[in-house]
């Protein structure tokens, strides 16, 4: 091993007490200016709550949906060639660097009554634009390259001699699927699916267009806490922040917890060469 | 992102400022669309202030939505007036201690050099044949208009509505609430802001009227044709001011007082006044209004103050939390 691992394990603690802890404990500072008692009566109060559960739904969903079609579109990448690949590879990079209001603002235009979308959807009765769908929709888009792009490497690490190895014991394409490669898969899934979860969470720029923030049906908790620095009530916002960043990590350790749980089943169980003569055994 | 835009342009001007040539350098932090009024009227007052005193004076400008801008300032950037388009943002900087407590005095009328009014505008021809606050809560009719809570825009259309409830026949608190509540629910959405309400309406066709300011009004015809739409002007609207201060902190620290007092007062002048008409901002110089009636008409208003008390006041009992919004959203 290269040494150095004192100053590079004190570069690290520096960096991230810097980066991450101070803003964190100063957020956490001011919000102990309120009581215990006083955060929980902002946080449950009718509107909060209502906010709350659109948020963490809103963003739940996007990253279930981003997790299957991110799948998809990166076992697509990883594996098969054809024409345009690299152009399709780098169109998944794009809401990373798209800012999020001109996202907002097109995906608004697109599904509104009239626009591209919304005028064939409208009349069979789906509103997207300025409705909690939207923000699904707008959390959704943001968050793809999250699950594509952790998956990426993941599957790429999987020789397709694997696959051949379960075909020609036997295993049918299913249950390659089912019992090789996505054990192996699974645990990368579960982080792309935590990322986009956690980012989705936080977004305000681009849903604020398309949520039409109607109270108790379409408001986010980032636009409460906008509302409350628009009233010079900064002990307000934080406490409301410090409400959202409790239960994402609570959020966030559940699926890492899951992930460390399913990584070491995993390595406790068989190399892939392995499961793959299990699964087709099951067969024969 | 524009809190950090805020600072990264303080920051540019921090760096370029011993470099330039002028005389004395001001910095007007303002609000999100003011930058055509002052675009064309900082040369004005270079000129003037030239012919004046032979100085030279460079004007830069920061523009951001209101609330940011007076935070910003709060926290450090570097403002030598703040122009903008809430007097609540002012009082702020008051409490803080860096706008002095009596600064509606400090300039002629309430210390906001133009005005503007809050209009409906509809669709050509006004289909739903809109005239008044009463057909705005009509079952069916859609109103387009920006967060009534987090928005200077909405907030003042709110205000609009509620004092025109409150001198109807009989009218009183607990009725203008009840209006606000009917109001409020023919609205399919509340827009991000006074753009993003616009684009709504215009582009995505979206409500059968948008309420916002009068001034707007000539920004949409500029955009999307002045045959795309009607102005109406209801019976009782706002009169919205946009209040200007002298950032006294910023002012003694930099050496500006006198230019900064200067160009504050010199949006008053017959210049000044003419800009703000031909931006589309009522004049407060009756000589000038009266030169640009076409583009004003008559139109009954009220100010915050009269009816409400001030902004402080109206926004207490209205936009904070608890306020008359949250009330009728509570008792669904």
């Amino acid at each position: 091993m290269l040494p150095g691992f004192g100053l590079a394990l004190g570069y690290t603690l520096v960096y991230l007490s810097l980066l991450i802890l101070l803003p964190l404990g100063g957020l956490i500072l001011k919000a102990s200016e309120l009581g215990f008692s006083q955060i929980i009566d902002i946080a449950l109060g009718e509107r909060s709550l209502a906010a709350f559960r659109v948020t963490f739904g809103a963003s739940f969903l996007a990253a279930a949906v981003n997790a299957f079609f991110g799948l998809i579109v990166a076992w697509i990448l990883v594996r098969y060639p054809f024409p345009g690949k690299r152009f399709v590879d780098a169109l998944v990079d794009l809401p990373f660097a798209l800012p999020t209001a001109v996202a907002g603002i097109t995906l608004a235009t697109l599904y509104a009554g009239n626009g591209w979308l919304g005028r064939f959807i409208e009349p069979l009765g789906i509103k997207v634009a300025y409705t909690p769908l939207g923000i699904v929709v707008a959390l959704t888009f943001i968050t793809l390259p999250f699950v594509v792009r952790t998956l990426q490497p993941v599957i790429e690490d999987i020789e397709t001699e694997v696959e051949e190895a379960a075909a020609s014991l036997g295993a049918s394409r299913w249950q390659t699927f089912a019992r090789v490669i996505f054990p192996a898969i699974f645990p990368a899934l579960l982080t792309g699916f935590a990322l986009a979860f956690a980012r989705a969470i936080g977004e305000y720029g681009s849903v604020i267009f398309i949520a039409g923030n109607l109270p108790l049906i379409s408001e986010i908790v980032p636009l409460l806490i906008i509302s409350k620095l628009e009233q010079y009530d900064v002990l307000g916002a934080t406490a409301l922040a410090v409400v959202m960043l409790a239960l994402s990590f609570i959020l966030l350790l559940a699926v890492n917890l899951l992930q460390w749980w399913t990584a070491n089943r995993h390595k406790n169980d068989e190399p892939l060469e392995v499961a793959a003569g299990k699964a087709s055994g099951a067969t024969t | 992102m524009k809190n950090f835009s805020v600072y990264v342009s303080a920051l540019l001007l921090g760096m370029f400022a011993g470099s330039a040539l002028a005389d004395a350098t001001l910095l007007n932090a303002s609000y999100d669309v003011a930058r055509d009024v002052y675009k064309d009227f900082n040369p004005l007052f270079q000129k003037h202030w030239k012919a004046k005193t032979g100085e030279n004076i460079e004007i830069k400008q920061s523009h951001g939505g209101s609330t940011k801008q007076v935070r910003a300032v709060a926290d450090g950037l570097e403002a030598d007036v703040v122009t903008m388009n809430q007097a609540n943002d002012i009082e702020f900087l008051a409490d803080k201690g860096l706008v002095t407590k009596d600064w509606t005095k400090k300039f002629p009328n309430n210390a906001s050099p133009y005005t503007s009014a809050m209009v409906f505008i509809v669709r050509k021809g006004n289909p739903k044949g809109i005239k008044d606050w009463s057909d705005l809560i009509a079952p069916g009719t859609q109103i387009i208009i920006p967060h009534p809570k987090n928005t200077g825009n909405g907030r003042n259309t709110y205000l609009s509505a509620w004092a025109w409830a409150l001198r109807q026949p009989g009218g009183n608190d607990a009725k203008a609430q009840e209006f606000l509540g009917k109001l409020l629910k023919n609205a399919p959405l509340f827009a991000a802001g006074g753009r993003d309400a616009t684009t709504t309406f215009m582009q995505r066709r979206m409500g059968d009227v948008l309420i916002t300011f009068e001034s707007e009004a000539e920004m949409i015809a500029k955009e999307f044709g002045k045959g795309e739409f009607e102005v109406v002007y209801p019976s009782l609207t706002m009169q919205t001011e946009f209040p200007v201060a002298l950032v006294e902190k910023v002012v003694d620290k930099k050496g500006t007082r006198t230019q900064a007092t200067a160009y504050l007062e010199y949006l008053w002048s017959k210049e000044g006044q003419e800009n703000a008409a031909q931006n589309y901002l009522r004049p407060r110089d009756a000589e000038t209004l009266k030169k640009y009636s076409s583009f004003f008409p008559p139109v009954k208003t009220f100010t915050v103050d009269e009816v409400f008390g001030g902004a402080n006041k109206a926004f207490a009992a209205h936009f904070k939390d608890g306020g008359s919004f949250d009330q009728i959203y509570q008792s669904k």
